[in-house]
């Protein structure tokens, strides 16, 4: 119990002088996820509105596998991009095995189709109201697609950030292409399982907090969006 | 038959849906330059509007334009894109590739017509159902379509917006559009149309200028609907 409490004030006393190790790992941590988040909502987005509104044969095939996907388990992503990637792999000679980079495309690969799936039911919801509207006002269906998701901005806030949340929380992918290197690729999970098993618990609840405060603030942000966008337009 | 020169021309049109026929083997010519398609509640208006606009595609028969028109429709409850009232009028002209001076020029024309210039900047969905419905007719309007298409325009709305709706349909026809539209108000009808189309079960039975249809129905249907709607 008391070596708990003293982790717990060990870590928050790492938070409060903003100790340059931790401060690095959330950047690093930060910076990954939310760029894979980026482009997993340009890939995603246009992706699921025309999974809504596109008539083409195996629609519903990729609609199911879409599905399917968002349970992707982190540990295989990491080791299909790891062969990827690897000397060895088609993408070798780029060098990106145990980048930064090589973790954004991870987390991009595992994200995309939560963003894709979850903005594919947004706008199929919209398309169903809107439809004979556009289509009366001479909109395409490509035009439609593009105009839903410039309505349902405010909705499509949920994909990207259930996107972002899962890919802040994974450690198995960015572990196996990242290799948790000290100062190049450590983020904040794969410090927590590295730190708890070597038995450094303040860093490891230290960052446990702020992951938690991070989510915690990213959602609450988006929630107040999305109430004032209600409020707002609608 | 039917009042003036042929510009949409039915043979025989027909839905079926999951097995039901909504619209029964409706063969018929429009002429009139504002016709009113009368009827009880599910009797198939809306669908038989939405065939014409193109919008659904007939199971059966045909339509046919003798000369192509630009077409608008209005619908019983609009939708309004989550934007101001302005940029919902604009977004029309917009598909149409017309930029942005001129666009925005002849979308406020149209929100002046309709009464609403103040309104400009508010956020569309935010607004009453009477105004919404003004912007909508705004919205299809600033297209200048040669036929506009409105389902029951005034659904909903207060005695008030009701006449103004009425007189925005009235200059909107006064312009040159032809207007067809479904309505459940009979004084509605009477005052605004010319040509009465009356449905009953996805059939249209009778055809008849507007004077002729209210004082001499011919179809026993619409005989029984005008004495069940008029007090
Ligand atoms: N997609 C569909 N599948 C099956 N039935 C349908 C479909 N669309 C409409 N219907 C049916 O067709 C009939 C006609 O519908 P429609 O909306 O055209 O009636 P309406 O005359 O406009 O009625 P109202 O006065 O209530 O607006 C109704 O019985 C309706 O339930
Ligand atoms: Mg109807």
């Amino acid at each position: 119990m008391g070596e708990i409490t003293t982790s717990l004030v060990l870590a928050g006393e790492l938070v409060a002088t903003g100790d340059a190790r931790l401060a690095s790992i959330v950047t690093l941590s930060l910076q990954v996820s939310l760029t894979a988040t980026l482009l997993a909502c340009l890939i995603g987005m246009p992706l699921g509105a025309l999974l809504a509104v596109g008539r083409f044969p195996g629609r519903h095939t990729l609609i199911v596998l879409f599905n399917g996907l968002m349970g992707l388990p982190p540990v295989v992503v990491g080791l299909l991009v790891y062969l990827l990637l690897s000397r060895a792999g088609p993408l070798g000679q780029f060098g990106l095995l145990f980048t930064p980079a090589a973790m954004i495309i991870a987390q991009t690969i595992l994200i995309v189709p939560i963003v894709a799936a979850l903005a594919r039911q947004v706008i199929e919801d919209a398309w169903r109201e809107y439809r004979e509207q556009l289509r009366s006002l001479g909109a395409s269906r490509l035009r439609a697609a593009m105009t839903l998701l410039w309505d349902g901005r405010f909705s499509l806030t949920t994909a990207g950030l259930a996107g972002f949340g899962r890919a802040i929380a994974e450690v198995g992918a960015v572990m196996i292409v990242g290799g948790n290197i000290d100062g190049v690729t450590r983020v904040m999970t794969t410090t927590i399982a590295l730190e708890t098993s070597k038995g450094d618990l303040p860093l490891a609840l230290a960052l446990g907090l702020i992951l938690i405060a991070v989510v915690l603030a990213v959602n609450t942000a988006a929630f107040m969006l999305r109430q004032w966008a209600e409020k707002r337009w609608g | 038959m039917g009042i003036g020169m042929a510009w949409l021309v039915l043979d025989r049109l027909g839905l079926t849906e999951n097995g039901v026929c909504i619209i029964n083997d409706v063969s018929l010519k429009v002429g009139a330059g504002r016709t009113a398609i009368l009827g009880p509640n599910g009797a198939g208006k809306s669908t038989l509007l939405r065939l014409m606009h193109g919008l659904l595609r007939p199971s059966a028969g045909a339509q046919h334009w003798p000369a192509p028109l630009t077409q608008g429709m209005v619908f019983q409850r609009p939708v309004m894109l989550r934007t101001t009232a302005l940029a919902n009028v604009e977004y029309g002209l917009k598909l149409r590739g017309i930029k942005t001076p001129e666009r925005r020029q002849r979308a406020m024309a149209a929100l002046e017509r309709v009464g609403l210039p103040a309104i400009a900047e508010r956020p569309a969905r935010r607004l009453s159902g009477g105004e919404q419905q003004r912007v909508a007719l705004a919205r299809a309007w600033a297209l200048e379509p040669q036929v506009l298409f409105l389902d029951e325009p005034t659904a909903s709305l207060d005695p008030a917006s009701s006449r103004e709706v009425e007189r925005i349909i009235r200059e909107i026809a006064a312009s040159g559009t032809r207007i067809v539209m479904t309505t459940h108000n009979l004084g509605q009808a009477r005052r605004i149309a010319e040509e009465v189309l009356f449905i009953d079960s996805g059939r249209v039975v009778e055809q008849s200028p507007v004077e002729e249809f209210f004082t001499r129905p011919r179809h026993v249907a619409a005989q029984r609907f005008l004495e069940e709607e008029t007090p």
